[in-house]
């Protein structure tokens, strides 16, 4: 007994040991030291000095911080809520199909999902080419007949990085709200047809009240997803100009550590960031406990 | 099932219960309609995309919209093979996506099956972890995983692509939750004859969570494949890179074509689609297994 009690726990050291290793090097290694670096003005490579909470109170005081927080915010609004939604009514539509017409409508919708940044970044940018883009033929008309880059016009920026955002990754939600509405049986709503229910009554008692707890779980995790948004934005402003008026959180991290060689600051912005994905993360979590009890 | 009917709608004259059938009808063939054109409309910009590629650049800069290439032609596509690194590149992507695949899933399918099936001091604390650092933003560790690779002499180099991307709770608590659902028979019934617990690992409960495996490498494969920040941030020089990210420096490099930029974007998410429209069912499983859904 006592033998394979000892054989147990061997076998699990073997087996947990690549695992815990990685994650101590690699995760918990790492998460110290950003909190350490934070309060230190070392630059990205090398030794630094104490400075207490002086990075954090540079965050809060200096221009750019709190204009790349807000970006981020913004940014977050303008996709998550937008892609949630329509996926929804994307997926209502999709789940009335059958057979290959359905699965070639869903690919329609899914296969941007799989493609790299660069490349939606590539075939956008193209689309909205200033001089050859064939979104110009719908944009002259209503910018009184002249071309406009769209991606180089301040206001236009974010809600256009958001709409190639909700192109790109939108798929994923419908995917996860067709399984929620494939979980609701069809005897329901036979049920209510006989009762002579409507279209829209089927949906706002039957429907929305079954798919509100997928609709829950895809908004949060598409609040979460696009909190660390940085690829498209940094893409899409590629040149470096006027930078500073579109920057997200992740591009102000990456100027301070990457271009400024300023490794202690960085690392306080990554502080601030990692506790506002984490305080999200709880929320998420106590929400889909609370669905899982009822 | 007439009965029924007749009985549920006859306060309804025979007449309006057609109009109402027949409005519903309409408003569903609307929302058909509606579903079709919106798909048109999603596949559009990766089809136009595409068809680009296959324009000689003189008539990609003509005005109007050519839906199809009036000279069919493959010299963009010549012109990318021969004057960047993309052979170069794609090698880096298939052994970095390749490796992160394999030590992943070999580490998460251990891991999860002592968690899931061994009692060991520690375990509980292990499992909360894992679960703790469900909700940790990786980018938020670029500035110390890019100090971690240079203490380590890994800056520029494919293990220093490799290394942070190896951080994958999800696919531990997946494969926990599989290996949670087997059945104990299997488990004593082998160990009656003499298995140990390696054995059991390999021989049964990975042979019978194939599928699982399948999924997880696949969609494991296809987000290293399409790492953007962390490859960007650790390597400096154009033959270490991989391929979501060289195609952005074909454009730094050579000034605007947009026929070549895009083949090389397109060259890039070829292996992506593939795979996707391979394995688009397992593809499909892995994704409602990693936002918590049964699939």
């Amino acid at each position: 007994m006592l033998k394979s009690k000892r054989a147990e726990y061997f076998a699990a050291a073997v087996l947990m040991a690549p695992f815990v290793v990685i994650y101590a090097v690699l995760f918990v290694y790492p998460t110290i030291k950003m909190v350490e670096l934070s309060f230190t003005n070392a630059p990205l490579i090398g030794p630094g000095r104490w400075v207490g909470i002086d990075n954090y109170w540079r965050l809060a005081t200096e221009r750019l911080f709190p204009t790349a927080l807000w970006n981020t915010i913004y940014f977050v609004i303008l996709s998550a809520l937008p892609s949630t939604l329509l996926a929804l009514f994307v997926a209502l539509g999709v789940n009335r199909l059958k057979g290959w017409t359905q699965s070639v409508v869903l690919a329609a919708f899914f296969l941007p999902y799989i493609l790299p940044v660069s490349v939606v970044f590539r075939i956008w940018d193209w689309m909205f080419d200033h001089d050859f883009g064939i979104a110009q033929y719908l944009i002259a008309p209503l910018n009184g007949g002249q071309r406009l880059s769209v991606f180089r016009t301040v206001p236009l920026f974010m809600p256009m990085v958001a709409l190639v955002t909700i192109w790109w990754l939108m798929g994923f939600n419908v995917l996860l709200f067709i399984a929620g509405l494939r979980n609701i049986s069809t005897e329901i709503y036979e049920a209510a047809r006989l009762d002579g229910a409507t279209r829209w009554a089927q949906f706002k008692r039957i429907t929305w009240p079954l798919i509100w707890p997928v609709t829950v779980l895809v908004l949060t995790i598409q609040l979460i997803l696009q909190f660390k948004i940085f690829d498209q934005v940094y893409l899409f402003t590629q040149g470096g100009y006027r930078v500073d008026t579109t920057m997200v959180m992740v591009q102000y991290i990456y100027r301070q550590a990457f271009q400024l060689n300023k490794g202690g600051l960085a690392a306080s912005a990554s502080v601030v960031l990692f506790v506002l994905i984490a305080v999200m993360s709880v929320l998420q979590y106590q929400l889909l406990r609370v669905r899982a009890q009822r | 099932m007439t009965g029924a009917v007749a009985v549920a709608d006859a306060p309804l004259s025979a007449a309006s219960r057609l109009m109402r059938l027949r409005r519903i009808d309409l408003i569903g063939a609307l929302v058909t309609l509606a579903t079709l054109l919106g798909a048109v409309v999603w596949a559009f910009p990766l089809y136009w995309g595409l068809v680009t590629t296959f324009k000689p650049e003189t008539e990609i800069v003509q005005p109007g919209v050519q839906l199809w290439p009036r000279d069919f032609t493959f010299e963009n596509y010549a012109n990318v093979l021969t004057q960047t690194k993309i052979g170069l590149w794609y090698l880096n992507s298939l052994i970095t996506s390749g490796a992160v695949t394999i030590i992943v899933v070999a580490m998460a399918a251990s891991a999860g099956y002592a968690i899931s099936q061994l009692q060991f001091p520690g375990r509980r604390f292990f499992w909360a972890m894992i679960l703790a650092s469900f909700m940790v933003p990786i980018p938020a560790l670029i500035v110390n995983h890019f100090v971690l690779m240079s203490q380590f002499g890994w800056v520029n180099t494919l293990q220093g692509v490799v290394a942070p991307q190896l951080i994958a709770p999800v696919t531990v608590i997946i494969y926990k939750q599989f290996f949670d659902q087997m059945p104990k028979d299997f488990r004593e019934a082998a160990k009656m004859d003499g298995a140990n617990e390696f054995q059991l690992l390999f021989r049964i409960y990975l042979p019978m969570n194939w599928g699982v495996t399948t999924a997880l490498a696949i969609i494991t494969f296809i987000a290293a494949w399409n790492l953007f920040l962390w490859p960007f941030l650790a390597v400096s020089s154009e033959e270490k890179l991989n391929v979501a990210v060289g195609i952005t420096q074909v454009h730094d490099a050579f000034g605007v074509q947009y026929g070549r930029d895009l083949a090389v974007a397109m060259l890039a998410a070829l292996p992506v689609a593939v795979v996707y429209l391979l394995f688009q069912r397992r593809v499909t499983q892995a994704i409602m297994l990693s936002a918590g859904i049964k699939g």
